[in-house]
């Protein structure tokens, strides 16, 4: 063994570290804390330019506070850093690409801010390292990407610098364990600090400083869908999905995002759901927020398990309330994880349902427009066949028989398939086609020197679609040529729709690969409002026996 | 807003007079519509006009309209659509809860 090996220095990550923060040792306090009016020069003393850091916000919660001061910095000093971060959904964002603090980005969705992420890639403000998952993001958060400095929010913190982050812990212990593990530096925007914290949700000597916002860090209630504003058109969906799909399969475990359309299903269960004997059989197991629209279903007796990636204004307490559905701590107050809930959301659903904008003749689908990087969050975790899964669920298992051509791949042997579903009218808000040649993915990767189109699902993943045509069976498709039938048969009369030849249609519905409203045994007539088992909010928060409190702007009475 | 309005006549091979009783269906409210069947003695043609604030869309119209009377095989009725908005896929709902009501089932 030579002697310069012996020589070489091991720990040169901590040693850095321990310099920037001495730099910052006079703004930092008892119990870690550092004067909100002693932000920027806190972020000055530990940010060097070219850095890679983490801004916490994902859909819901935002450390909008440290995001502001980041971009407050002295640009000569700290600029060009690499961000790494679930979502840009702020203005702020985007601004720290316009004046130059920040150049790359390495993100999973961006929400609002989707036109200027496309705009600055152009403008070469902007250079794009890839659009994720939140789970693969999160994933290299622990390899090549991990952050040097992150700041995150909590609601609290105690005198110690201890963090609770409670009913929205979302990201905050994936992001603090990459960052803090690998000798880099945390920093913590809370709402306020008390003596005691509810429990420890992330502990102090994780946190190097922690600062007590001016104001409440923003959060957006965006899983509140009022039943009001479901359609009839979207029950009827609904209705398919329910006796077509979920019956069928017997889908138990399984992910419903922010659609109007998974809404309608929530408030059908104790109903329609109910008609048809269903409890019990189905959506015993859910992945998802607590949206308001699951409450009369939970009521009634449907839900067995609920495991959340973030939580939802209004439904602290009705949580609180249903420890044995929600995943609640020793303190009382639910715990989401945004890292876990993906992780079941890959692994361990039967089925993922959600809607898109888009999808093309071969069934590859996108919600990218010519104009905006999107990104697609979670979605195509849950939106595809988790090819290390090994355990067996009745769903998975037979949707896995159905494959014709298996043996083309595996010879005899037998394997299961993760339903996945489009839920899409045929055309969609201004009536934009939803069935296209070609998707905007394309246009999209041009104009933003992308590598691939983004796309959200892809067609091989996809086993079904549902319109108000009917139910098209892709899992039963034998090749391409007849997985395309299938979809310009529910295609309706978008010019994809219009191409479908009645004989082929004919031959598919005796098939049972295509399947109309008739044919699955939904009578149309009976798709209205009365089918809701709550048709307001208010509703809903009698169901909940006032425990639901819904944020203002959805309170109309 | 200024309103389109279209009108066209279709007919069905076979086609008989499916509705006997005038009726109204939905509400002009946003993505919505309403429709008036009435029957009528047109010597076997659907007469169709539509109100609509969307315009560059004839074609479609025509196409759902032209759909939904060959499905049913439907003659002598004339059909009146007040649209808000509503997608294709509200539209022959809509069509198709009256056409129920109108055949009593």
């Amino acid at each position: 063994m030579s002697n310069t090996v012996a020589n070489k220095k091991w720990a040169n990550r901590s040693a850095d570290t321990a310099e920037r923060l001495a730099n910052a040792a006079r703004f930092i306090g008892p119990g870690k804390q550092v004067k909100a009016e002693d932000t920027v020069a806190l972020l000055e003393a530990v940010i060097r330019a070219e850095d890679r850091v983490n801004i916490e916000g994902n859909n819901q919660k935002q450390a909008d506070f440290l995001a502001e001061c980041l971009n407050k910095v002295d640009k000569s000093k700290i600029h060009d850093l690499h961000m790494v971060q679930s979502a840009v959904p702020l203005p702020v964002h985007l601004d720290l690409f316009e004046s130059g603090v920040a150049k790359k980005l390495d993100f999973a969705f961006g929400g609002p801010q989707a036109g200027r992420v496309a705009q600055f890639i152009r403008e070469g403000k902007l250079e794009l390292g890839a659009i994720h998952t939140y789970l693969e993001l999160f994933a290299r958060y622990f390899l090549d990407l991990t952050p040097k400095v992150s700041l995150i929010c909590a609601y609290k913190a105690d005198k110690k610098g201890n963090l609770y982050t409670g009913f929205n812990t979302e990201d905050t212990p994936t992001i603090v364990e990459a960052t803090k593990f690998r000798q880099g530096i945390v920093i913590a925007q809370v709402n306020e600090i008390v003596d005691e914290l509810p429990r420890v949700d992330i502990p102090s000597d994780w946190i190097d400083a922690v600062i007590q916002s001016p104001k409440p860090f923003f959060i957006e209630p965006l899983f509140t869908r009022d039943p009001a504003l479901i359609t009839d058109s979207q029950i009827l969906l609904a209705m398919l999905c329910i006796k077509g799909i979920y019956a069928e399969y017997g889908v138990k475990r399984l992910n419903h995002g922010i659609g109007f359309l998974t809404s309608a299903i929530e408030l059908l269960l104790p109903t329609y759901g109910e008609e048809l004997g269903l409890k019990g059989e189905i959506c015993t197991h859910m992945i998802l927020n607590p949206h308001p629209t699951m409450i009369p279903a939970i009521e009634s007796g449907w839900v067995d398990t609920i495991h959340c990636f973030g939580g939802e204004l209004g439904m602290e307490e009705y949580v609180a309330a249903r420890p044995d559905v929600f995943f609640v701590g020793p303190d009382g107050t639910l715990r989401s994880n945004r890292a876990y809930a993906q992780t079941a959301g890959h692994y361990a659903l039967d089925m993922f349902i959600g809607g898109t904008l888009q999808i093309d003749k071969y069934g590859n689908s996108s919600t990218a427009t010519g104009t905006r990087v999107a990104g697609f969050g979670g979605a195509p975790n849950m939106g595809c066949d988790a090819k290390g899964r090994r355990h067996v669920t009745e769903s998975w298992l037979k949707c896995g028989q159905e494959l014709p051509s298996l043996d083309q791949q595996l010879g005899d042997m037998p394997r299961g398939k993760r339903l996945v579903v489009q839920g899409v009218e045929t055309f969609g808000e201004g009536r934009e086609p939803v069935f296209v040649d070609k998707l905007d993915a394309w246009e999209l990767a041009k104009n933003a020197n992308l590598d691939l189109p983004p796309v959200m699902i892809y067609g091989d993943d996809l086993t079904h679609i549902v319109t108000e045509e009917g139910i098209a069976y892709l899992n039963r498709c034998p090749d391409l040529e007849t997985r395309m039938a299938a979809i310009r048969a529910v295609a309706g009369f978008t010019d994809i729709g219009l191409s479908a030849k009645p004989e082929e249609t004919k031959r598919l519905r005796e098939a049972g690969i295509v399947k109309t409203p008739e044919e699955i045994g939904v009578d149309r007539k009976r798709a209205n409002r009365s089918m809701l088992a709550a048709k307001s909010i208010r509703d809903l928060v009698t169901w909940s026996g006032g425990l639901y409190n819904p944020p203002a702007r959805f309170r109309n009475w | 807003m200024a309103l389109n309005t279209l009108e066209f006549d279709l007919k069905a091979e076979g086609g008989s007079q499916v509705v006997k009783t005038l009726v109204h269906t939905g509400v002009v409210g946003s993505s919505d519509m309403e429709v008036l069947m009435e029957p009528k003695d047109l010597g076997g043609s659907v007469s169709v006009r539509i109100v609509t604030p969307v315009s560059g869309f004839d074609d479609l119209w025509k196409r759902v309209l032209e759909t939904f009377v060959t499905r049913n095989a439907l003659a002598d009725l004339r059909l009146e659509i007040n649209d808000n908005n509503a997608t294709p896929a509200v539209v022959l709902l809509r069509l198709q809860q009256a056409l129920s009501e109108a055949a009593g089932n």
